[in-house]
C-alpha cells in the first residue's frame, strides 16, 4: 500500500497559558486513505473539533498550542509548513464543513460573493466564470433554483440549505480531503439524513476522502469505512466499521453503542453511560474512562493503557481487552 | 430601502412638530422682551407697546404659536432683531459652513478611529494596542474646548502655521482649507477616541465568530480575513455609535465655532441667544434639530446598506 492521504501521528494540542496547560488532544494517531471515510466519534468535549481544526492548522493560538506530533498530508507535515503553503491547502486540497451551519456563513455577503471568493482565492477565474461555477456548485449540492438563490443572503436560507452551501463551498476547489465536523448535529432529523446522503453521493462522484466527525454512532454505521473512537483527548478504539460494530472492545465503545437511540426505545441517549467526561485538566493518571467504567480494576486507575492491536486493523486501549462478554 | 426611508421621514414629522413647539416655548420662557429689544433702550413705553402689538406679542400664547407655525410653513421665520435681515437668509448663510466643518472633521477622524481600533484589535494585548487605547482614553476624557485652545495656541500662535479665526472661504479653496484646519482638527479629535474604542471591541467580537473561521478555512490571506470579514461586519455597530453621537457632534460644533469665530449655525445660535435675538434663536434651534434628524437618517441608511438583514421590507 502507498502512503495514506492523511496520517496524524501522536498529535498533542494543548490549551491554556504557558503555566497552566492542559491537553485537549493527547497523543492521537489516525490514518485516512484516499477516497475513504473515517469516522471520529466521541462525546462532547473529547477533542474532535480540536483535532479537525489542527488538520487545517486553525486552532486559535493563543490559547491553543501544538505541543507535539505530526500531521502528514500528501507527504508533508502540516504543522511545520510555511503559512503561505498552508493557506493554499485550506480551501484548496482540504475543504472543511463546520458544526454550526447557522453562523458559519458571513451574514453580510451573498452566497455568490462567498463562493466566488473561495474559488478565486485558489484560481484566477474571472468574476463571470466564478459565478457560473458557483451556480453549478449550488446545483450540485441540491439547492433549488441556484441561479436565483445565488444572490440571496444567508439569512434567507434555512439551516439545511446553509449547510448545503457550506458543503458546496468546501468542495469548490475539488479537495482531496473533506473535513466535516458534525455537519448534521445542528439540523433536524430529516435534514440530517439528506445532508449525509448528499455527502456520500458527492464522495462517489468526486472521490474525496472524508474525515467525518460525529458523536452519533448511527451516522458512523451508515457512512464510514473506518472508525476511531475518542475519549478524553485520546483514541481508545480504532477499527473498520463492520468490525467495530460486530465486536466492540472498549467499554466506552460498548457504552456508546448501547446508547444509540432505537426507534422502539427513544431513551435519553447518554444516560446509559453513567458519569461524564472528566475535564482535560483533571488528574491524568490511569485510564481516563476508569471513573465511569463498570469493568475498571486497579491497574486501570494506575496506568494508562496503550492503544494495542487485538486483530487485523482493530486496536483498543484497554487493560481488560479482549472483552469476551458484553457488559452493557 | 426606499420604504424604510419614507417610513423614517414620516416618523420624523412628529419629532419636528415637537421641536417647533418646544423651541417656541423655550424662547417664550427666556428672559427679555423682544419688543423692548426691537425698539431699543431709549424708546418710550408707548412705542414699545405699539411694536408689541405689531408683532402680535399681546395675543394669547396659543394664537402666537399658531401664527408662528403658519409663517413657518410658508418658509418665513421672521427677521433678526439685531441685523433686521430675514432669519431664513441668516440661517442659509450659516448652514454651509457648519456642514463643511462637520465633513472636514469626520472625513479624517472616523477613518482614523476605525483604523486605530482595527489595528488595536488585531494586535490585542501588545504595546501597540495599549498605546492606541491610551491615546483614545485621553482623547475621550479631554473636553473639546481644551483641545481647541491647545491646538489654537500651538499651531496658530506658537508655530503660526495656520490661521485660527473665522472662515477663509469654501472648502475647496486653499484659504478655506487653511482656516478650517484647526477647527476641524479639534472637532474631529473628540471623535477619534470613541470610534477607535468601539471599533476595537467590535472587531474583537467579530473575530471570534464562526464565519471568520470559515473565511480562514477558505485559505484567504489574514489581511483579507480582517478587512473583508472582520472589519466589514464590525462596522455595523460602529455606524450605530456614530449615529448616537450625533448630538455630541452638533454640540461640539457649537463650541468649536464659538471658539474659532467660525460663521456657522453653532456660533449663530450662541450669538442669538446671548443677544436675545428670539426669532434667530428659534431658527437656529430648528436647524440644529433638523440636522440631528438628518444625521440619524443618514446613519439608518448606512446601516441598511451595511447589514442586509436590516433590509427586510
Ligand atoms: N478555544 C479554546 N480555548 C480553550 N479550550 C478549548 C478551546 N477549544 C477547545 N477547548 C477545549 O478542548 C476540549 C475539546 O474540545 P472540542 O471542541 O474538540 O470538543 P468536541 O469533541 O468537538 O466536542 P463537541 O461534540 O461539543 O463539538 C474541550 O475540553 C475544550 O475545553
Ligand atoms: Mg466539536
Amino acid at each position: 500500500m502507498t502512503q495514506p492521504l492523511l496520517s496524524i501521528e501522536n498529535l498533542v494540542v494543548e490549551f491554556g497559558t504557558p503555566r497552566h496547560r492542559f491537553p485537549a488532544v493527547n497523543g492521537i494517531d489516525l490514518t485516512l486513505e484516499k477516497g475513504r471515510t473515517l469516522g471520529l466519534v466521541g462525546e462532547s468535549g473529547c477533542g474532535k473539533s480540536v483535532t479537525s481544526l489542527a488538520v487545517m492548522r486553525l486552532v486559535p493560538q493563543p490559547p491553543g498550542h501544538y505541543a507535539g506530533g505530526r500531521i502528514m498530508f500528501e507527504g508533508r507535515d502540516l504543522l511545520s509548513l510555511p503559512e503561505a503553503e498552508m493557506r493554499k491547502l485550506r480551501g484548496g486540497r482540504i475543504g472543511m464543513v463546520f458544526q454550526e451551519p447557522m453562523t458559519s456563513l458571513n451574514p453580510v455577503y451573498t452566497l455568490g460573493v462567498q463562493l466566488r471568493e473561495m474559488l478565486q482565492a485558489h484560481s484566477d477565474l474571472s468574476d463571470r466564470a466564478a459565478r457560473d461555477r458557483a451556480i453549478e456548485l449550488l446545483d450540485m449540492v441540491g439547492l433549488p433554483s441556484p441561479a436565483k438563490r445565488i444572490d440571496d443572503y444567508p439569512h434567507q436560507l434555512s439551516g439545511g440549505q446553509r449547510q448545503r452551501v457550506m458543503i458546496a463551498m468546501a468542495l469548490a476547489n475539488d479537495p482531496v480531503l473533506l473535513i466535516a465536523d458534525e455537519p448534521t448535529t445542528a439540523l433536524d432529523v430529516t435534514v440530517q439524513a439528506q445532508i449525509l446522503e448528499l455527502l456520500q453521493s458527492l464522495q462517489e462522484r468526486t472521490g474525496t476522502a472524508i474525515l467525518l466527525i460525529t458523536h452519533d454512532l448511527g451516522v458512523v454505521a451508515e457512512t464510514c469505512d473506518e472508525v476511531a473512537v475518542m475519549y478524553g483527548g485520546k483514541v481508545v478504539e480504532r477499527a473498520p466499521t463492520g468490525a467495530l460494530f460486530a465486536d466492540p472492545q472498549h467499554p466506552y465503545t460498548i457504552g456508546l453503542m448501547a446508547a444509540v437511540p432505537r426507534l422502539d426505545a427513544p431513551a435519553d441517549r447518554l444516560a446509559t453511560i453513567p458519569g461524564s467526561v472528566p475535564p482535560p485538566w483533571a488528574n491524568r493518571k490511569g485510564c481516563r474512562f476508569a471513573s465511569r467504567c463498570p469493568l475498571a480494576i486497579d491497574v486501570c486507575r494506575a496506568e494508562q493503557p496503550p492503544l494495542a492491536a487485538i486483530g487485523t486493523d482493530h486496536s483498543v486501549a484497554c487493560w481488560r481487552a479482549p472483552i469476551e462478554e458484553i457488559a452493557a | 430601502m426606499i420604504n424604510a426611508l419614507v417610513n423614517r421621514l414620516l416618523l420624523s414629522v412628529p419629532v419636528l412638530i415637537g421641536v417647533v413647539i418646544f423651541g417656541f416655548l423655550l424662547i417664550k420662557m427666556a428672559p427679555g422682551d423682544p419688543a423692548q429689544i426691537m425698539a431699543g433702550p431709549t424708546a418710550t413705553p408707548e412705542v414699545v407697546a405699539q411694536i408689541r402689538q405689531q408683532m402680535g406679542l399681546d395675543q394669547p400664547l396659543l394664537v402666537q404659536l399658531g401664527r408662528y407655525a403658519e409663517r413657518l410653513v410658508q418658509g418665513d421665520l421672521g427677521r433678526s432683531l439685531i441685523s433686521n435681515r430675514p432669519v431664513v437668509s441668516e440661517l442659509a448663510a450659516a448652514v454651509g459652513p457648519t456642514v463643511e466643518l462637520m465633513i472636514a472633521s469626520l472625513i479624517w477622524a472616523v477613518p482614523l478611529g476605525i483604523g486605530m481600533g482595527t489595528i488595536a484589535a488585531v494586535r490585542r494585548g501588545s504595546w501597540v494596542d495599549r498605546t492606541i487605547m491610551a491615546i483614545s482614553v485621553a482623547g475621550v476624557s479631554l473636553p473639546i474646548f481644551f483641545i481647541a485652545l491647545v491646538l489654537m495656541q500651538f499651531l496658530g500662535v506658537t508655530l503660526q502655521i495656520l490661521p485660527f479665526m473665522g472662515r477663509g472661504g469654501p472648502l475647496w479653496t486653499v484659504d478655506g482649507l487653511r482656516h478650517i484646519a484647526i477647527p476641524a482638527l479639534s472637532l474631529g479629535l473628540i471623535f477619534v477616541g470613541p470610534v477607535a474604542r468601539m471599533t476595537r471591541s467590535s472587531v474583537l467580537e467579530v473575530l471570534r465568530l464562526d464565519h471568520v473561521r470559515t473565511a480562514r478555512a477558505k485559505g484567504l490571506t489574514e489581511r483579507r480575513v480582517i478587512l473583508r470579514h472582520a472589519l466589514r461586519n464590525a462596522l455595523i455597530p460602529v455606524v450605530t455609535l456614530i449615529g448616537l453621537q450625533a448630538g455630541y457632534l452638533l454640540g461640539g460644533a457649537v463650541v468649536t465655532e464659538t471658539i474659532f469665530s467660525y460663521p456657522g449655525i453653532g456660533r449663530l445660535a450662541v450669538g442669538a441667544i446671548l443677544s436675545s435675538d428670539f426669532p434667530l434663536a428659534q431658527g437656529t434651534i430648528l436647524v440644529l434639530a433638523l440636522g440631528f434628524i438628518l444625521i440619524n437618517m443618514i446613519v439608518d441608511m448606512l446601516y441598511a446598506i451595511l447589514d442586509p438583514r436590516a433590509q427586510k421590507s
